[in-house]
């Protein structure tokens, strides 16, 4: 059942909200207004307020489209003891993400027409957000076969990635490139050298030499994009870089560009909040694929967000027990939930690193929803209500056992953070209400 | 209080006093070693466990001798053959222990950082006899005091370490002590076998064994870790003997009262050539053995002192509240 906010305007389909701060990441601009929903969908920006409808006083808090989160890692099927799709869409109404793009690594992978409805189906009826998934590339991600890249798109798939299971094979990816080119289908790739990164744990550098841990490169993941770049030359494809995390890559990702290839770049909030040094004392919870980086790779992927050049951030939203991260920490898993926290910590951005909202929220929503082609990340007539009222200024410390995700692995436990979900909005309907 | 450690978990938490302090007791268990009498009774009581999830004879044994030295009741528990096998993750092995209320852990597991997640697990003194490639704090004490007591001093030496730094955790933790004691450190080895950015510590690097000795005071060789390689790092044995392994004429490099350390088990003829090995004028490798007693006698005195006084502290606030 799809969990009912108390003020759902079920009742009356005409929302008025006004005394929003605007955040408007199409136009670049941030400004006092309000805004008109009607049946789900933005018909008129600064119009008085009509009869009957529900007017809601945003008490010049920020009003900015709901995120959509490429890359969300969700335990079902196979692992919902990590998180289902409906603790997944709670955490996410929460945390203001609005559309969740959900990885193939399952178990079994979604890889044929038949899984991916299967998830749909459930999806619907149990999560208050929308659902898209992604199929794998390969079959069960092995790197061999091509998956029905036809039959997965007509049956709903956004994209085509194998996760962070890199394909080794150039033969095989560039078939797989050369069949997405002709259907339009877009793929994901993570760039990284197989080679040079197997068995690592930590960016290689002074900090894992004295830790003693198994250290790669980043050169590794320049090593991998260029690889990537060259299929990309060859077929045409429309591809996107899961996440760029790296100084090193940043100038074969601009030359990509530059030259006219189909190529977005992505980047966790984690690469752009944390760094290498936060795993201190060998803190599983910073565990991530790739590695946390230097703070000076950190500070030019901030740079980088600011420009354009990278143009997505995600959560890569990463559910793991307690028992697959309490060991050590070359053996514990990887990654981190983010739902609950992408919009507080890209708070930081906001705060310490002087980007700007609308500057955020291109990233946040505006590029994925072009990305994926969903009309939703847009504050304009037309678009649909998928909105987050957040303050993002509120000031609170983050426990990890207040998350909605089944799995509680976040970084940010303990940490001081600004940036509170108020309220989200799903096509108009209100799923999540921030109480005292 | 010259030492506040609860636990001994790598020489990076010391401080350069608290390495002092240790080093200093431990000259008196040398003496004491040294008698006929070699009973203390200071950790009298206590249960020592030694857990090792590595296959170790000689430290093992030197924490065994020193635990029953002092009157410790000491337990050997070879992980390696054990419930890890039957699928018992660390932390849960950790608990039973605990359970069975030991004062002192000591420790060697295969991964970086397994004894700092195990020390917060358990509420006893918990010592780290080597963990993967991170660190070995008591070889790195044992080298010290025997540098000491050879050179007359721990501070303004010359000292090559030399071999398979990438895989040694017996490197790290001795870079890092010489470091802190305010010495001359040069790495020397192959740049396979050299991690990354580690000049940072403050340390030179060499890749020519000649010029790395060049008026050392000490050199200390490693042993190289074949069973801890990928494979590849080195061409081959004799290769690495050539152009790395320590003979008369790679000696004559360093100082001319140069004293040559091997943490040990030695491949002979690999790192080092027999009879340098054997030179009782050059090599201290037998007199490192006997301090690895001594130095552990003193850490585990010390960290026992603390659990005392922890406990009691515990006692006394129990008390107060009823």
């Amino acid at each position: 059942m799809v969990p009912q906010a108390p003020h759902s305007s079920k009742d009356t389909d005409v929302i008025w909200f006004h005394n929003a701060r605007l955040i408007d990441p199409e136009q670049s601009t941030e400004r006092l207004g309000s805004l008109l929903v009607e049946n789900g969908v933005i018909t008129e920006l600064d119009s008085p307020c009509p009869e009957g409808a529900d007017a809601v006083d945003c008490g010049g808090k920020c009003l900015a489209p709901g995120i959509v989160d490429i890359g969300v890692q969700v335990g079902e099927p196979g692992a919902q003891h990590k998180e289902s799709l409906r603790t997944a869409g709670l955490a996410a109404a929460k945390g203001g993400v609005t559309t969740i793009v959900m990885r193939p690594d399952t178990t079994p992978a979604i890889d044929t027409p038949e899984v991916l409805e299967y998830v749909t189906r459930r999806a619907e009826a149990r999560t208050p957000v929308h659902i898209r998934a992604m199929a794998t590339l390969t079959r069960a991600r092995e790197g061999r076969e091509m998956s029905e890249i036809g039959f997965l798109l007509d049956a709903g798939a956004v994209a085509f990635t194998d996760g962070d299971k890199v394909l080794h094979n150039t033969k095989v990816l560039a078939r797989c490139m050369s069949y997405a080119k002709g259907l339009g289908a877009l793929i994901i790739g993570h760039p990284q050298d197989g080679g040079l990164s197997d068995g690592a744990c930590a960016t290689s550098g002074k900090f894992a030499s004295l830790r003693g841990l198994p250290a790669v490169s980043p050169m590794a993941e320049r090593m991998g994009f260029d690889r990537d770049m060259g299929l990309v030359e060859m077929t045409g494809v429309r591809y996107h870089a899961d996440q760029i995390t790296s100084a090193r890559t940043l100038p074969a990702l601009e030359r990509a560009k530059a030259n006219g290839l189909k190529v977005t770049a992505g980047i966790s909030i984690h690469h752009l909040t944390l760094n290498e040094l936060d795993v201190g004392d060998y803190r599983t919870f910073f565990k991530f694929t790739p590695p946390l980086r230097s703070e000076t790779d950190r500070g030019a992927m901030v740079r980088a967000v600011a420009d354009g050049l990278i143009d997505i951030i995600c959560s890569m939203h990463t559910p793991q027990d307690e028992e697959s991260k309490r060991l050590p920490f070359e053996e514990a898993a990887s990654g981190a939930v983010g739902l609950e926290t992408l919009l507080p910590a890209a708070m930081r951005l906001y705060h310490s690193e002087g980007l700007d909202l609308p500057q955020i929220w291109r990233a946040l929503s505006f590029n994925p929803a072009k990305l994926l082609g969903l009309d939703s990340g847009r504050l304009s007539v037309g678009a649909p209500a998928d909105l987050v009222l957040f303050d993002p200024d509120a000031p609170f410390v983050l426990d990890r056992f207040a998350l909605r995700s089944k799995s509680k692995n976040t970084p940010f436990d303990g940490a001081r953070m600004e940036g509170r979900v108020l309220a989200t909005y799903v096509a108009g309907n209100c799923v999540y209400e921030y109480k005292d | 209080m010259a030492f506040k450690q609860n636990h001994l978990l790598g020489i990076e938490p010391l401080h350069p006093t608290e390495i002092t302090t240790i080093l200093d007791l431990a000259e008196e268990y040398v003496a004491l070693n040294r008698s006929s009498e070699k009973h203390g009774t200071t950790l009298a009581g206590m249960t020592q466990i030694n857990m090792f999830f590595e296959a170790s004879t000689r430290t093992q044994a030197s924490f065994e001798l020193a635990g029953k030295r002092l009157g410790a009741d000491v337990m050997n528990m070879a992980m390696a053959q054990s419930s890890l096998k039957k699928g018992e993750t660390l932390i849960d092995t950790a608990l039973t222990l605990n359970a069975m209320h030991p004062d002192l852990l000591v420790v060697r597991h295969g991964r970086s950082g397994a004894v700092n997640l195990l020390a917060e697990k358990v509420n006893c003194a918990v010592l780290n006899a080597g963990d993967g490639k991170h660190e070995h704090p008591t070889q790195a004490l044992l080298d010290a005091l025997t540098i000491r007591r050879k050179k007359g001093r721990l501070h303004r030496l010359s000292i090559a370490i030399c071999g398979d730094i990438a895989h040694s955790r017996v490197a790290r933790s001795n870079l890092i002590l010489l470091g802190k004691m305010e010495n001359r450190v040069r790495l020397v080895g192959p740049p396979t076998l050299m991690p990354r950015d580690v000049e940072e510590f403050g340390v030179e690097v060499f890749d020519d064994m000649r010029e790395g000795l060049e008026g050392a005071d000490v050199v200390m060789m490693l042993r190289l870790q074949r069973e801890r390689m990928d494979g590849g790092f080195v061409p081959s044995e004799r290769e690495y003997f050539h152009r790395y392994g320590l003979d008369a004429e790679k000696l004559a490099y360093a100082k001319e009262d140069a004293i040559v350390m091997h943490p040990g088990p030695m491949n002979r003829g690999v790192e080092i050539d027999g009879a340098i090995a054997d030179d009782i004028n050059r090599s201290v490798i037998q007199e490192q053995v006997e301090m690895g007693v001594a130095v552990r006698m003193a850490a585990m005195d010390l960290l026992a002192r603390n659990l005392r006084r922890a406990r009691e502290r515990q006692r006394l606030r129990e008390a107060a509240h009823g």
